[in-house]
């Protein structure tokens, strides 16, 4: 399996982190670089993480059923994920994301026909000050209300949607 | 044992050496800290909560089977902290779990059922729903039941670290974490069956056991394994006669609670509806069932006949007892008076002996495979071959931190943890001096070697030991569960019991194997639980045939009498395995019609008014151990279940090499020669009939755990 040069840096250096022996501890960042490359966890990803870190496919396995940021089908171009943990639904978290749902026609972890936008209802993301919170990709909004959310959301139709300098 | 330190359990000072796990060291102050996922010789887990103590002076309960004890601490195994946690934690594990009981097949000798009973709360809190999913079937062997899992991660472990296959392991989390197979939705593994013997509770069940009985309703016979050489204690459980189930869950005998697919789940032959319950002789051109009485009548008055005249060919098994064999060349030289009894050698034991002469000291015995620092195979895929030898020297590296060497023709699994070679066959010496260097700096060797060493390759192997230095102790890797004991008893032209040389006794060597079946001029042809036929062709159409066999095998067809055997799951008496450890055979089940051998003959030598006397097993192993040179061994442990360790060494063997008559079996964990062949559950598996040295990246073989083992506690 090929990846690009960047990534292929990245494994090697991952592979170099860690003492001799214990290049399995590489597995989750590397399954996380290559789903942001390859847009999922495919069978063949797998396999090639298993055996750059000697490991067998199965514990591969282990790994991807238990953290829940891997996933086995592909994401939308935009993965919104909403926070419905008690900070946030303390402000109305789980409230956005009913309406989330609704407007967008999506259930959990479910993408829509475009490809373009996919949703998943979460665990509490760290952002409780700022609740409720929801993130796209790996980026934080803050104090979403179902309008701010219904313009993020155009934004993103319309290919207006701007990156947070990260 | 130099640092000890003192501390307190439920108020009783208690000494354990540094660095003892609490739960250890309770356990050998005779106090019980119950727990689920610790296991002696696996890797640590606190997975299942159950071992929580008080600790005078930490704010929060312990887990007693990770916490080292400490100078000083005080514990309390039985407060009524301790207690409350134990039923809250025993609570959790209920809350999912179907509590069928009643149809389980572990009810009874249930873990959980017992911890329950003992520790466990009379009520649960919880009103929502069981989650329940519904069973699955991951080969013909496995089954796993998720929703009565506790999720303790002994299969997970067993199989990753004890067997070095690592099949199984956890999918999801939370509520609903489940074990996984290693293909998705099926097991590709040795079949062995340990993660079902290891399981507390009853998620994990063999396609053999299940639904069949209860485990009250059997008796428990602890027997040897009739497959290979390696001599696992099986405990048969056996109900009205048939054997329910194999496994060895109360880890006495040599294997611990070691078994593979054969000694677990390969006894159903013993119960194929092809066993022969009949004697059966030819008339009109087809065997015919007949009477026991007529049918010993028949061969003895054929071989009174032809001992006048005649020329005999014996030839013994690779499964029958000791006593068996013993009695069978006793009545063979004396009765019949011929010396042409051999048996299908698959090791050159013999040679062995003769390059040693003497050195009693030199022959290891299975338990120092596990203890010996260092260990060398030469010509023999040992997982395949030899599954409890090769699972002895894998724990040995695992938790001895022994180390492995092997010379092998193709890729083996002890590649994933030895320093290995490739060699092929008649090339080992050369491979051998590659590894020299290495080999001299062990302080002690044991060399195992396959089939492919033999007669002069033996010799020079000795001397290739002694060049090493370090004391080394040699295994004669031989394939079948008595072929140590064939040749030890004297199943040999050559020798008598005990490599003697018949010469010692003024006779001449008979006819071999290959001679036997090549004689123009042989007037009968006895088999004793063998099939020369399936592979040779016998020279001489005129022979009276005989054979003694569970099943109609080629050489059976082809016989005149049929007399129909008993299994060694049938049979009292004794075997010795591969290292020459001796282990008693007690009778589980029987089968209608069948006799063991050690019957047919008595019955054959009083009808021939040759009456030896000694008529049963006990008997025949007091003759035994009275005049087989090494026999000489201890009652008390063979009856008591143990392995006794024999050295026939007795000098020099005057014998005639006969490389050519060594021939390994080559069988694999799924076959097992022609007994294999009437094993359902043994030819269901996907995985058989499998191959030697096979290309491992085609099998599910990885070493699983190895980076882990610094961290291993070692079995106290």
């Amino acid at each position: 399996m090929t990846f690009s040069a960047e990534l292929e840096r990245r494994f090697a250096k991952l592979l170099d982190s860690y003492p001799s022996g214990r290049q399995r501890s590489a597995v989750v960042p590397m399954l996380l670089y290559a789903q942001d490359e390859i847009g999922c966890v495919t069978q063949e990803l797998v396999e090639e993480v298993a055996r750059r870190c000697g490991v067998t496919p199965l514990q591969v396995d282990e790994v991807i059923g238990y953290y829940s940021m891997l996933h086995r089908k592909p994401l939308g171009k935009y993965h919104v994920q909403i926070c419905t943990n008690i900070a946030c639904q303390a402000v109305g978290g789980e409230q956005l994301y009913e309406h989330a749902s609704r407007t967008l026609k999506l259930g959990n972890k479910e993408v829509t026909s475009d490809g373009l936008i996919s949703l998943e209802e979460v665990e509490c993301m760290g952002a409780c000050a700022w609740a409720p919170a929801i993130q796209v990709n790996y980026d934080f909004h803050h104090f979403v209300t179902p309008e701010r959310f219904d313009n993020l959301m155009q934004a993103l139709r319309d290919g207006t949607y701007q990156r947070k300098a990260s | 044992m130099a640092d000890l330190v003192n501390f307190t359990i439920d108020g009783r000072a208690v000494q354990a050496p540094k660095g003892t796990l609490l739960i250890n060291a309770a356990k050998q102050a005779g106090i019980q800290i119950p727990a689920f996922c610790y296991y002696d010789g696996l890797s640590l887990q606190a997975a299942c909560r159950m071992c929580l103590v008080e600790v005078e002076k930490t704010p929060k309960l312990q887990v007693g089977c990770t916490l080292p004890v400490a100078e000083g601490m005080v514990v309390h195994t039985d407060s009524p902290q301790v207690r409350k946690a134990r039923k809250g934690t025993l609570e959790f594990l209920l809350t999912n779990h179907p509590l069928d009981c009643p149809v389980c097949d572990k009810g009874g000798e249930c873990e959980l059922q017992d911890m329950v009973f003992r520790y466990g709360a009379g009520q649960s809190r919880f009103i929502e729903p069981k989650i329940h999913v519904d069973e699955k079937q991951w080969s013909p062997i496995v089954f796993y039941d998720a929703p009565r899992c506790i999720l303790c991660y002994r299969c997970v472990r067993i199989c990753g670290e004890g067997l070095g296959v690592g099949a199984l392991g956890i999918g999801n989390r939370g509520a609903a974490a489940e074990i996984v197979p290693n293909r998705g939705d099926h097991l590709e593994c040795d079949e062995c069956g340990a993660c079902i013997d290891i399981c507390p509770v009853g998620a994990l069940t063999s396609g053999t056991y299940r639904y069949k009985t209860r485990p009250w309703e059997m008796e428990h016979v602890g027997t040897i394994c009739t497959h290979c050489s390696n001599g696992c204690k099986t405990t048969l459980g056996v109900r009205n006669g048939d054997i329910m189930r194999a496994n060895n869950r109360d880890r006495s005998g040599v294997n611990g609670e070691f078994l593979c697919v054969k000694g677990r789940y390969a006894f159903d032959f013993n119960e194929h509806p092809e066993r022969l319950t009949s004697p059966l002789i030819r008339s009109g051109g087809e065997l015919k069932p007949i009477s026991w009485a007529v049918a010993i009548a028949t061969v003895a008055k054929k071989f009174s006949e032809i001992r006048r005249v005649g020329k005999f060919g014996v030839i013994g098994s690779n499964h029958t007892s000791n006593e068996e064999n013993f009695l069978l060349q006793s009545f063979a030289r004396q009765v019949l008076r011929t010396a042409n009894i051999d048996h299908h050698r698959t090791g050159d034991v013999a040679a062995l002996i003769d390059a040693l002469h003497g050195r009693t000291a030199a022959l290891a015995t299975t338990a120092d495979l596990f203890t010996a620092k260092a260990a060398l195979v030469i010509a023999s895929d040992l997982a395949q071959e030899q599954p409890f030898v090769a699972f002895q020297l894998r724990n040995n590296a695992r938790l001895n931190r022994g180390h492995v060497y092997a010379v092998t023709p193709g890729p083996v699994r002890e590649d994933n943890y030895a320093t290995t070679t490739r060699a092929e066959p008649g090339h080992e010496f050369e491979a051998l001096e590659t590894l020299r260097e290495k080999l001299a700096a062990e302080s002690e060797l044991v060399i195992l070697f396959g089939a492919a060493i033999k007669g002069d390759g033996i010799r020079r192997l000795v001397q290739f030991g002694d060049s090493l230095g370090a004391p080394v102790k040699y295994v004669c890797l031989v394939d079948y569960s008595n072929s140590r004991g064939a040749s030890d008893m004297g199943l040999l032209p050559g020798l008598l019991p005990g490599y003697r040389s018949v010469r010692e006794e003024g006779l001449e060597p008979g006819l071999n194997y290959d001679q036997i079946l090549a004689a123009r001029d042989l007037d009968a042809l006895w088999v004793v639980g063998a099939n020369p036929l399936s592979r040779n062709t016998l020279t001489s159409a005129g022979a009276f045939i005989v054979v003694q066999d569970l099943f109609l095998t080629e050489t059976a067809r082809r016989a005149h009498v049929v007399l129909p055997a008993a299994s060694a799951y049938e049979k009292n008496g004794t075997v010795t395995n591969v290292c020459g450890d001796v282990q008693k055979l007690s009778r589980g089940p029987k089968t209608m019609g069948a006799k063991t051998d050690l019957e047919i003959v008595s019955l054959l030598a009083r009808e021939m008014n040759e009456d030896s006397g000694a008529r049963t097993p006990e008997q025949v192993f007091e003759i035994i151990r009275r005049t087989v040179p090494g026999y000489n061994v201890p009652v008390s442990v063979i009856e008591t279940g143990g392995a006794a360790a024999t050295a026939p060494v007795n000098g020099r063997v005057i014998h005639e090499p006969a490389p050519e008559l060594i021939r390994s079996a080559g069988n694999t964990l799924f076959t097992s020669g022609t007994l294999g062949r009437y094993s359902n559950m043994l030819n269901r598996v996907m995985e058989s009939p499998g191959a030697l040295y096979h290309d491992p990246r085609k099998a599910p073989i990885m070493e699983q755990g190895s980076v882990q083992m610094e961290e291993l506690q070692r079995p106290q």
